[in-house]
This record gives structure tokens, sequence and C-alpha cells, in this order.
């Protein structure tokens, strides 16, 4: 009776289990079915969420032992998942604040940086427009509403239709601290805040349609989201340098002033299927698909 | 009383006594089972009022009532951060405004010829359609307001964006219309014929009787479906997330783009740390539109129930 039990209820699982582990380890996986297994999620900016969701689906194909969960609500909110232990990757488009690296240690977690891509920022206007270039400040003075009108900066006598994304975004985030902030240059001003005539959208491609269809607006999408019906401003860092196009070169090269890193951070170092994942993004194949998704490949 | 003419029912045609007691253990179950199916929408609405303060209320020790409700800046994301929600509140008002001048007229007007105008065969065919409407996603609607309504306002009343408050407005009347023609019609159509007729034989014409008799007899069903409607507007989301612009600004004018209370909600939750001020800030402007919402629909009920008991004769 009792081994009859046994039987039943232990031989099936084990059994399905042995048929699951064969099937696993059977589709034409060249180099990668090395028996890695697991589940872990990867929580945070929405800027890098098309790119991490490339690589989870590859690496997933690769590895079908493994599972990998995406969101992104925000790099925010990825940081606050790590430091709460519910996120075991977190993926950012700015760094850690030093004030979120103490509350991480006060809860036992140490955060581990590693840049998996770079974006270059770029400030786009409609294809009518006249404007070829602003400076940093030229762009501070527009999102803080100093500056209303394109003929205060070299354009037609037209009001500027000022997009930004919302709070949500990490890239509201990085562009308040290194455009309307000025972080880094002689007058950086942190008191600076977004102007109240500014339009806060919901998603990068509604803040690109509408500039596709204004003459007048101006926003700023990641590199990726750049389409022909829009114009890339050149950017010059202050008023005596030149203006530079972003592109992945000028990124590559450091010119393009407002780069920025895409950031995965793990609880200390990685291990496991979480390094195998990560070691898979930092390779050749790997960064083939940032390039393919718009950003800019590690050098 | 309903009970008592069952088991008359069941002593006439089954003397069994005990299918008779099988019969009360199922009406037992089921009449338990319907009392706690009530009782769990009013569980969940008192889980919702008391989630709304407990996360909501805390706000108020950073930052005072006045400042919260009065405040022109909402900066959360900031050091140190301030809370001010007068901006989506003005927002909120001038879109529920826009969408209600357009929406009551027309719904009105459509819910009077479906009752008194249309042929049975018209009314049968054109009133689904109406409630259809009702169906139709938000996100779809703000996405025909984005592609379609924006660029057609910003023309037409020479505009720098046609993201504002009016294409909001516009989408959202669209979105009530539906409420208010279907619950308009129903209370048109219970006026006694009477009204009517003794219209007709003190010789006015269809017109004078629409709007001498008929829309004055079924007023008070009328404003219960217009409170509806605008309750609708009030709370709806994503349309106005997608079609009123965002800016932080007061509002002025309906033309101008702007953020309302749902719209700035939405926009904020995913990046507010559990329990942290901005999730606290949030979820007191939830608090300020469920009283709001409440209020309208608390009156849309009195109002309805006065229309109830006119006719009741």
């Amino acid at each position: 009776m009792f081994s009859n039990l046994v039987k039943k209820w232990f031989i099936l699982p084990v059994s399905v289990l042995v048929v699951a582990i064969a099937l696993a380890g059977c589709p034409g996986t060249d180099g990668g079915g090395d028996g890695l297994s697991g589940s872990f999620s990867i929580i945070g900016s929405n800027t890098v969420t098309p790119l991490s969701s490339v690589w989870a689906e590859e690496f997933m194909l690769m590895n079908p032992g493994v599972s990998i969960a995406v969101s992104g609500p925000g790099s925010g909110a990825g940081i606050a998942a790590l430091i709460n232990g519910t996120a075991d990757i977190c993926q950012a488009s700015r760094m850690i604040k030093q004030k979120e690296i103490e509350e991480a240690q006060a809860n036992g977690v140490e955060p581990y940086e590693i840049q998996v891509a770079t974006d270059a920022l770029s400030v786009v206007v409609h294809p009518s427009n006249p404007v070829l270039e602003l400076s940093i400040v030229q762009l501070s003075a527009i999102y803080t509403n100093r500056i209303t009108n394109w003929r205060e900066v070299g354009g037609n006598d037209a009001p500027i239709v000022v997009i930004s994304r919302d709070t949500n975004s990490g890239t509201h985030v990085f562009f308040k601290e290194h455009v309307v902030q000025m972080a880094g240059l002689p007058s950086e001003d942190t008191s600076l805040e977004y102007g109240s005539k500014v339009l806060f959208l919901p998603s990068t491609k509604e803040g690109v349609d509408e500039v596709a269809k204004n003459p007048n607006a101006i926003f700023y999408p990641g590199l990726g989201y750049v389409t022909g019906a829009v114009k890339p401003l050149a950017i010059k860092a202050t008023a005596d340098t030149p203006g530079v196009l972003p592109s992945v070169e000028t990124a590559l090269d450091g010119s393009y002033p407002i780069a920025r890193p895409l950031l995965f951070s793990t609880n200390g170092e990685p291990a496991g299927a979480i390094k195998a994942f990560i070691d898979y993004c930092l390779s050749t194949e790997g960064q083939a698909k940032v390039t393919e998704v718009g950003y800019v490949p590690l050098p | 009383m309903l009970r008592q003419q069952v088991t008359v029912a069941t002593a006439e045609t089954g003397p069994d006594k005990g299918l008779r007691r099988r019969w009360r253990i199922g009406e037992k179950f089921i009449e338990g089972w319907i009392f706690l199916a009530g009782l769990l929408a009013i569980i969940v609405l008192l889980g919702i009022i008391a989630l709304l303060l407990k996360e909501g209320l805390p706000v108020f020790l950073h930052t005072p009532p006045w400042e919260f409700f009065f405040g022109t800046r909402w900066y959360p994301v900031s050091d140190p951060s301030t809370f001010g929600i007068m901006p989506f509140f003005v927002s909120t008002l001038w879109v529920t405004l826009v969408a209600t001048a357009i929406a009551v007229p027309v719904g009105v007007a459509c819910a009077a010829y479906l009752a008194e105008v249309a042929p049975d065969k018209v009314r049968e065919t054109i009133k689904p359609i109406i409630e259809l409407l009702a169906g139709i996603p938000s996100v779809v609607m703000g996405f025909i307001g984005l592609m379609l309504l924006s660029p057609l306002v910003q023309s037409a009343f020479n505009l720098n964006t046609g993201l504002c408050g009016l294409s909001a407005g516009i989408m959202l009347s669209l979105m009530s219309l539906p409420i208010i023609v279907s619950v308009s019609e129903d209370a048109l159509r219970a006026v006694p014929d009477q009204f009517r007729q003794a219209s007709y034989a003190l010789g006015a014409t269809r017109w004078e009787t629409i709007i001498h008799v008929s829309i004055p007899a079924a007023l008070s069903g009328i404003t219960a479906a217009l409170m509806l409607g605008v309750g609708r507007a009030i709370g709806e989301t994503m349309t106005v997330l997608m079609v009123a612009g965002g800016a932080l600004a007061v509002p002025l004018s309906p033309t101008e783009p702007m953020m309302p209370m749902t719209a700035a909600i939405a926009s904020g939750i995913g990046n507010a740390v559990r329990g942290g001020l901005q999730y606290q800030a949030l979820f007191a402007i939830g608090l300020v539109l469920f009283v709001l919402t409440l209020a309208v629909n608390i009156i849309a009920d009195r109002v309805l129930e006065r229309q109830k008991r006119k006719f009741a004769r």
C-alpha cells in the first residue's frame, strides 16, 4: 500500500522532471546548454527595457533552464527594488546616488554597478525648424521657461512648445541634473526645476510623435528613438565649444556632452546564472544587439 | 412574505417532509451566499477607504493641508520635494467642464430624439450602437485624440500644441455621451403618455411638448444621467494622460496643456517608492478624487430616487 503510494506520487514527478531536463538540453544550443538554471528579475529604467528584453529573450533561447522577468517602471523604482531585495538586477539610466548607496548598505545590500551600454540623449525639433544647435545653458533656459520664443535662440518668431518625460522616467531625472541644472558646468544651479509650462508626456514615443507634427516643439528622446521625422540638434557644452551631433561615434569618443551610461546593478558581485547573463550582455554578440536596439555599444 | 408563499406552494405539491427540509436548507444556503456577496461589496469599499486614508493622510505631516490643496508647485522628485495639487485640481475642473458642456446638450437632444421622435425601429437600432460606444477602451480613445483630434484642435484654435484640456475634454464628452443618452432616454420614456396627450390636446406642437412637458417631467432623471456622465469624466485616466498635455502650471483656460488629478497619479505612481512621501501624496490625490466622485454619485443617486418616487403612483 505504502510503496504503491510512493510509486504513484514519486515516480511520476521524477519522470516528468527527467523528461523536462532532457528536453531542456535538446534544442540546438551551441555552447549554452551547460545546464544553467534559475530565474531572476530585472527591474528599473524604461530606457533600458527594450535592450534588456532583447538580451533576456536571446539568453533564454540559449539557456532554456533560465527564466528572466524584465519590467521597466523607472530607474528610481528599480534602485528602490534592489535596496528592498525584490530585484536581482536593477537596470538604470543614471548612476546610483550616494544617498541610495547608504540606504542599501543599511539594508545589507552592496550595490555592484556594471555599465552595459551608453546612450546619447538627443535633443530633437521639427525638420522645418531653422535652429541647428543649442548650448546646454540655452537648453536649461528653455526647459525652465526663461526662454519662450525660438527667436531668442536664432529661430523663427514662434513660441517654444517644451516637451519632457514624466517623473517616472530616469531620463527625466538625468536631463534635469545634467541639462536643466547644468551639472558639471560653471553655471551649475541645483535649485533649478522644469518650468511649469513644460508638457510632461507618459511615453518617449508620444513625445517624438508630437515633435514630428508640431513645428515649434522640442523634446529629448534617447538615440534609439530618433527617426527621420524629427531633426536632432547639435549640442554645445558651453557657448564657445563647437556643437556636436548625437551619434554612436560622438558618444563613444566622449565629445557629445549629454551621453550617459546604461547600467546593471546587482547585490554584490554577480554569480551563477546572473553572472552568465551579464557576461552574455557584455560579449561581442550581446553588444551587437545594443546597436540593433539603437543605443551605443561599449568600446 | 415570499418564503411563506414558497412554503405553502411546496406543502401543496409535495407532502414529502424530507424534500421540504432539503428545500429549506438550499434556500438558506443561497440566502447566505447572496448576503455574503452583498457584504463583500461593502467590505471592499470600506477597505479602499481605509487604504486611501492610511496611505494618504501621512503626507499632511510633511505638507500642511492648505499647502497641499492650494500649493501650485508639484516637484515630487526634487530635494526638498513640494506637493501642491492646485494645478491638478483646476485641470480636472476644466476638463470636466468642457466634457459636460459638449456632452449635455448633445446627449439630451439625442435622448429626446430617441424617446420622443424616432420610430421604434430606429430607436431599437441606434440605442445599442450608442451604448456600444461606452465599450471602447479608453486607451483607444486616447489614441484617437492624439492622432486625429489634437492636430484639428491645434489648427482650429491656432494653438501652440493640440495636446490641451480642450482636446481631452472633447474625448471625454464622447466617452460620457453613452451614459447620458441611455439614462436620459429611460427617464424620458418613463414620463406617462397622458402628459403628452394632454399637451397635444391643448394644441401644443411636438417641439413644445418635448421642451415644456417631457423634459421638465423627466428632469430629475436627466440630472442623474448628467451626474453619472460627469462622474465618468472626472475619473477617466488614460485618455487625459495621453491627450491633456501634462503641464504643471495652473491652467487659466482650457486651451492650455494641463494635468488632471487622475493623470498626475498615473504618471507618478511608477516612480514612487512604497511608503515614501511621493507615494503618500499620490494616495492623498486619490482620496480627493474619491471624495469628488463619491459626492457626484451620491447626488446622482438622490436625484434618481426622487425621479422614481415622482412616478410611483
